[in-house]
């Protein structure tokens, strides 16, 4: 195999952990509306967390999206 | 007709005006350009909602909006303390969310202009990123001295676990300037290589005149105008992140435990 291929399989595999991260906002949201659907007046004080847990989440896919861009267009 | 897709052509800085001080290059690029416009619109809503009138017209209610989000988001988050931090904590969510979204405006229809995000660009980001992580470290040593360093112990914790907790701590704190800048950076970048992508789809497939391509084209126009809508989400969320990680940041250097 030879290096132009390897990147290419490579770049595919890191692609991988944004659908992992999909997996972690789609938990995050859920598990917000369970509660929320509970307890609708608490709901809305809780907002900041939701929003700082989606943004911890999603973080780690946006990691694994500049991995695949830094095997592709940097080395 | 198949064009070659070319995403990352969109993210070239180039220079307007060039200048040269000595060896130094200070050309003014699309990208200080697009930042002075931020600055321009900001400036003139804020100009055209200051009025100050008793009984606030239309643009005053969106000023005192977008001002009360921010008030509520630092009162929420920081407390009473936090109060004069809201007008850099309102200068970093305006200035991030009217960047991101200029950079979405389809100018492209004029021939010879298009849009620059500004902050598509790691070294912007990470500029707002290091203002506030500094912010935080100023703040933070000069309200508690060297007593900020219990920042690293949380309350409450069995001193048998204190080798295993305190790196973890100190990793976390000095990883949040890159997680902070790198969140907006890779957003804003993805969503408009996606909306390239899917663009030039649309441009290959109705160009290539066989009835597969005019199928895949029609797919990717309802696909782009959905990725759109999500980017027009994503552009108000990673602001209104920003400001709220910054806030809460801000809220570890002020109420120390």
């Amino acid at each position: 195999m030879d290096l132009q291929s390897a990147k290419m399989i490579g770049a595919g595999l890191a692609a991988i952990g944004t659908g992992a991260a999909a997996i972690g906002v789609g938990f995050v949201f859920g598990s917000f509306l369970q509660g929320a659907l509970r307890n609708p007046a608490a709901a809305d004080g809780q907002q900041g967390r939701l929003f700082l847990g989606f943004a911890l989440a999603e973080l780690l896919g946006l990691m694994a999206f500049t991995i695949a861009l830094l095997i592709l267009f940097v080395f | 007709m198949s064009g070659k897709i070319d995403p990352m052509h969109q993210f070239t800085v180039e220079p307007l005006v060039p200048l040269h001080i000595g060896s130094y290059d200070i050309s003014l690029t699309n990208s200080a350009a697009w930042m002075l416009a931020t600055l321009a619109i900001i400036g003139v809503f804020m100009w055209g909602g200051m009025k100050r009138q008793v009984i606030p017209g239309r643009w005053q209610v969106a000023a005192e909006g977008v001002i009360g989000f921010i008030d509520d988001l630092v009162k929420v988050n920081i407390g009473p303390e936090g109060k004069k931090f809201t007008p850099f904590l309102f200068s970093l969510f305006t200035f991030i969310l009217v960047a991101n979204f200029l950079g979405l405006l389809p100018l492209a229809i004029v021939p010879g202009w298009h849009t620059f995000t500004s902050t598509s660009h790691f070294s912007i980001t990470g500029l707002l990123a290091i203002m506030s992580f500094s912010l935080v470290l100023i703040i933070g040593f000069w309200r508690h001295g060297f007593h900020f360093f219990s920042l690293f112990v949380p309350a409450g914790t069995p001193w048998y676990m204190l080798p295993l907790i305190v790196p973890i701590e100190i990793v976390s704190f000095l990883v949040r300037p890159f997680s902070l800048a790198l969140r907006l950076f890779v957003a804003m970048m993805s969503g408009h290589i996606l909306m390239e992508v899917f663009g030039s789809f649309i441009a290959n497939g109705f160009g290539s005149g066989s009835a597969v391509g005019f199928g895949v084209g029609i797919v990717s126009f309802i696909f782009v105008v959905g990725v759109g809508m999500l980017e027009l989400l994503i552009c108000a969320l990673q602001a209104y992140v920003f400001a709220l990680l910054t806030s809460l940041y801000l809220n570890d250097a002020i109420n120390l435990h």
